[in-house]
């Protein structure tokens, strides 16, 4: 296993937020966190790279354990992506995606090489955005910038906390598409943060299912939708359903 | 008059000079103080709120006051260093404010990225908090430096040199020319001084050169007039006994005196007096001028400065805290064994000449009224106006008391307007100084004062602890005892108030009619 937790637990002011969890990810593998906001998802990713520091247990990372080095050396092998990118202003995108890597103490040649190849995969050209600030660009474009950033250094493991949300359904589909494509190429393994049912069945090899904090479920798509375990399941799964079958009808009716 | 715009033109670099030193140090000692405690203050909302309350607080002080306030909680320090405390003071609420605000305005998500891209806190605080914060923060510098730069025209009567030199001097020597002169020096400086900040900013936002080699340029083209002081101090020192020096007295010479001065006419011209009598006994002399009443002597008697001129009546009653009339001889007496056993200050003779208050009136309100002494006063509905200090002296109560006068209505203003005032007909009497040049020409009646209430008001020497044990200083003093008269100061005074003549004009000539001349007053 590349990463476990084990039973991470996360109070906030006396209010249990994430009770025991614990979940492990193979190289190469996503894993979606679903539910609804409140559940604890966002609070179990975040311990994951220790921006929130547990009350409770533990994550191992290629065998090594979190609480056996600093945070900020903890966090330089993880990637992250957030809802609205979160680039900093007043960095160019070249200075935005090259922050891991500086970090790191890379040589410049390699900076350089990483930073043209992950533009390239992003679809954002070097020679045309990397001099450019991210209040020049669209909102699509910050993510996949926000995304080659969480790249860079290298991470054997992405965390993507609802990276979505903010963009309009064909943004969404291209970024999808993207992300499937790296994955491919570079061989990250991934835990994603959503609300959608239909983001983590795209992405996703397993999806897990939060309720009151704790993991209610986990399988694929298929063992959720044939088996639901809880009524917390059946819940999050009858929007999609009523989707599909509008959708259904309407594609049926046009075609006879 | 021709003599008046070479002489202020000759003290520009030094004003000039005083006036950077001040503001510069003390907005970088703002930003030493307020940088580092926004930072903590911005995380901590425990420390956000008494910190901004504090600042805010030293803010609603007047800067007058405030830098009044520093000479005695600095031991009666006087010059540059309480000036500087005071304005550095002054500078901390709006850098701290725009620090603490700057900070807290910097998106929640962008500093999450901050940590989750692998920085530590201080990485995240040096690459991304404050340059994120800078703008606002640079904002709070520009609004501390455009206070600062002004306020630093208040520094004059706690004896630190600035632009508001020109300005006190002139308000009380009627020069408006030099008002003027002060107050359009500072604004340009205050409005430079912004600028070059402004070209330093957007030189570190949009890292374009262009803008950091302006703002350098700038601040060069600030730094200039200043730099010919320095160049010049060691000049000064030697060309300083150029003036008429004797070739006799050579006594005091290397030594460097401080000379004193309250903030009018009178203490303006008894300086440059006391400048020119020294120097021609080869003393360096400095002046510090437009000093308070209590400043003055504090400042004496901590030895800040060696010699200047008061009243017999002023520390008798602000000094000795004492209320009850006393006769004149007895009262110097009095004064002086107060001063070298209280303080250690040595009296080292009258002048010759008093400088009361007297109760004037213009020549028609005098027959309106029918007016003679100031017994006449009681019941009458008159204002009356004098300078802040005296209303606030046991003598006006006691002579309120004495003659009845509760009827009159005190108005305090500046003494250089309340001649007119009285002339005019907008205030109906005035406590005039006996001196004053503008008795005579304003044509005033002074009213008998048949109680003997008001107490006697010699002028005479006080020299400070330190320079009591100089006997060369004491012996070029010796000649101005008795050497003037009520009416030689009064032709003086009138040369600065009514001819217009500059201070250093009148002081040649009262120098001359002392040594040269005798004491034959040709007004």
């Amino acid at each position: 296993m590349l990463l476990k937790a084990d039973r991470l637990t996360k109070s906030f002011a006396g209010t249990l937020a994430v009770d025991h969890v614990s979940f492990a990810l193979a190289p190469g593998e996503t894993l979606a966190l679903i539910g609804h906001s409140g559940c604890g998802k966002t609070t179990t990713l975040k311990m994951l790279n220790r921006l929130i520091e547990p009350d409770e247990g533990t994550v191992t990372l290629g065998g090594v354990r979190a609480h056996d080095m600093p945070g900020h050396e903890w966090r330089r092998r993880i990637g992250f992506v957030i809802q609205n990118a979160g680039l900093f202003p007043h960095k160019t995108v070249a200075e935005n995606v090259l922050v891991t890597p500086k970090l790191l103490g890379w040589e410049t040649a390699r900076q350089q090489a990483k930073l043209e190849a992950l533009l390239d995969m992003v679809g954002l050209p070097a020679r045309d955005y990397a001099g450019r600030y991210p209040g020049e660009l669209s909102g699509g474009q910050r993510q996949r910038v926000g995304l080659a950033r969480a790249l860079a250094g290298e991470p054997d493991i992405v965390l993507m906390d609802e990276p979505f949300a903010a963009l309009d359904p064909l943004t969404k589909d291209g970024l999808i598409a993207d992300i499937a494509r790296m994955r491919e190429e570079l061989g990250f393994a991934a835990v994603l943060v959503t609300h959608d049912f239909s983001e983590a069945l795209r992405l996703a090899d397993r999806i897990a299912v939060m309720d009151g904090g704790q993991i209610v479920q986990t399988g694929t798509a298929n063992e959720l939708i044939t088996a639901p375990a809880t009524p917390a399941v059946e819940d999050l799964l009858a929007a999609p359903r009523q989707m599909a079958a509008t959708v259904g009808k309407a594609f049926r009716e046009a075609g006879a | 008059m021709s003599g008046l715009f070479a002489e202020e033109w000759a003290v520009f670099p030094g004003h000039y000079a005083g006036h950077l030193r001040l503001a510069l140090g003390a907005l970088l000692m703002g930003l030493v103080i307020s940088v580092p405690l926004g930072i903590v203050s911005a995380r901590r909302q425990a420390l956000a709120g008494p910190a901004l309350a504090t600042a805010s607080v030293v803010q609603t002080i007047p800067g007058l006051a405030l830098l009044a306030l520093m000479v005695p909680l600095m031991g009666g320090m006087i010059g540059f260093w309480p000036a500087f405390a005071a304005l550095s003071l002054y500078s901390i609420l709006p850098i701290l404010r725009n620090t603490i605000v700057g900070l807290q305005g910097v998106d929640r998500d962008v500093r999450e990225a901050a940590l989750a891209v692998g920085m530590t806190a201080n990485q995240r605080l040096r690459e991304v908090d404050m340059p994120l914060a800078a703008p606002v923060i640079v904002a709070g510098l520009r609004t501390a430096s455009a206070w600062v730069v002004g306020t630093a025209t208040l520094s004059t009567p706690v004896g630190a040199r600035s632009l508001g030199n020109y300005i006190f001097q002139g308000l009380q020597t009627r020069n408006w020319a030099a008002v003027l002169f002060g107050c359009l020096v500072s604004a340009a400086l205050a409005l430079a001084l912004d600028q070059v900040i402004a070209q330093f900013e957007k030189s570190a936002q949009k890292r374009a050169r262009g803008h950091a080699i302006a703002g350098l340029a700038g601040l060069v083209l600030i730094l200039v007039p200043a730099l010919s002081v320095f160049a010049s101090r060691g000049s000064a020192a030697s060309g300083a006994g150029d003036v008429e020096r004797p070739a006799a007295a050579t006594s005091l010479d290397g030594q460097t005196i401080v000379v004193g001065s309250k903030g009018f006419t009178e203490q303006y011209i008894l300086a440059d007096l006391l400048k020119r009598t020294l120097e021609a006994k080869g003393a360096r002399v400095e002046i510090r001028d437009g000093l308070g009443t209590t400043v003055a002597f504090d400042a004496l008697a901590n030895g800040s400065i060696d010699v200047y001129v008061d009243y017999t009546g002023t520390i008798w009653a602000s000094l000795m805290k004492r209320d009850e009339p006393a006769q004149r001889s007895a009262m110097y007496a009095k004064v002086t064994a107060w001063l070298m056993n209280e303080r250690g200050v040595l009296a080292s003779g009258k002048l010759g000449f008093e400088n009361a208050y007297a109760f004037a009136t213009s020549r028609e309100t005098a027959a309106d009224y029918d007016l003679e002494t100031i017994s006449d006063l009681s019941g009458l509905d008159l204002s009356i106006a004098s300078d802040p200090e005296f209303f606030g002296r046991a003598e006006w109560t006691r002579t309120r008391d004495a003659y009845g006068l509760q009827s009159l209505t005190p108005r305090s203003m500046d003494s250089a307007f309340m001649y007119d005032a009285v002339k005019t007909g907008e205030v109906g009497l005035v406590t005039a100084y006996t001196t004053d040049g503008r008795i005579d020409a304003f044509d005033l009646v002074l009213l008998e004062d048949e109680l003997s209430v008001l107490p006697p008001y010699d002028a005479f020497l006080l020299v400070s602890p330190e320079a009591g044990e100089n006997t060369a200083l004491l012996n070029a003093l010796e000649p101005l005892q008795g050497a003037i008269g009520t009416e030689l100061m009064r032709a003086a005074n009138s040369r600065v108030d009514l001819e217009r003549d500059s201070v250093a004009e009148a002081g040649a000539w009262l120098y001359g009619q002392v040594f040269a001349d005798g004491p034959d007053v040709q007004p």
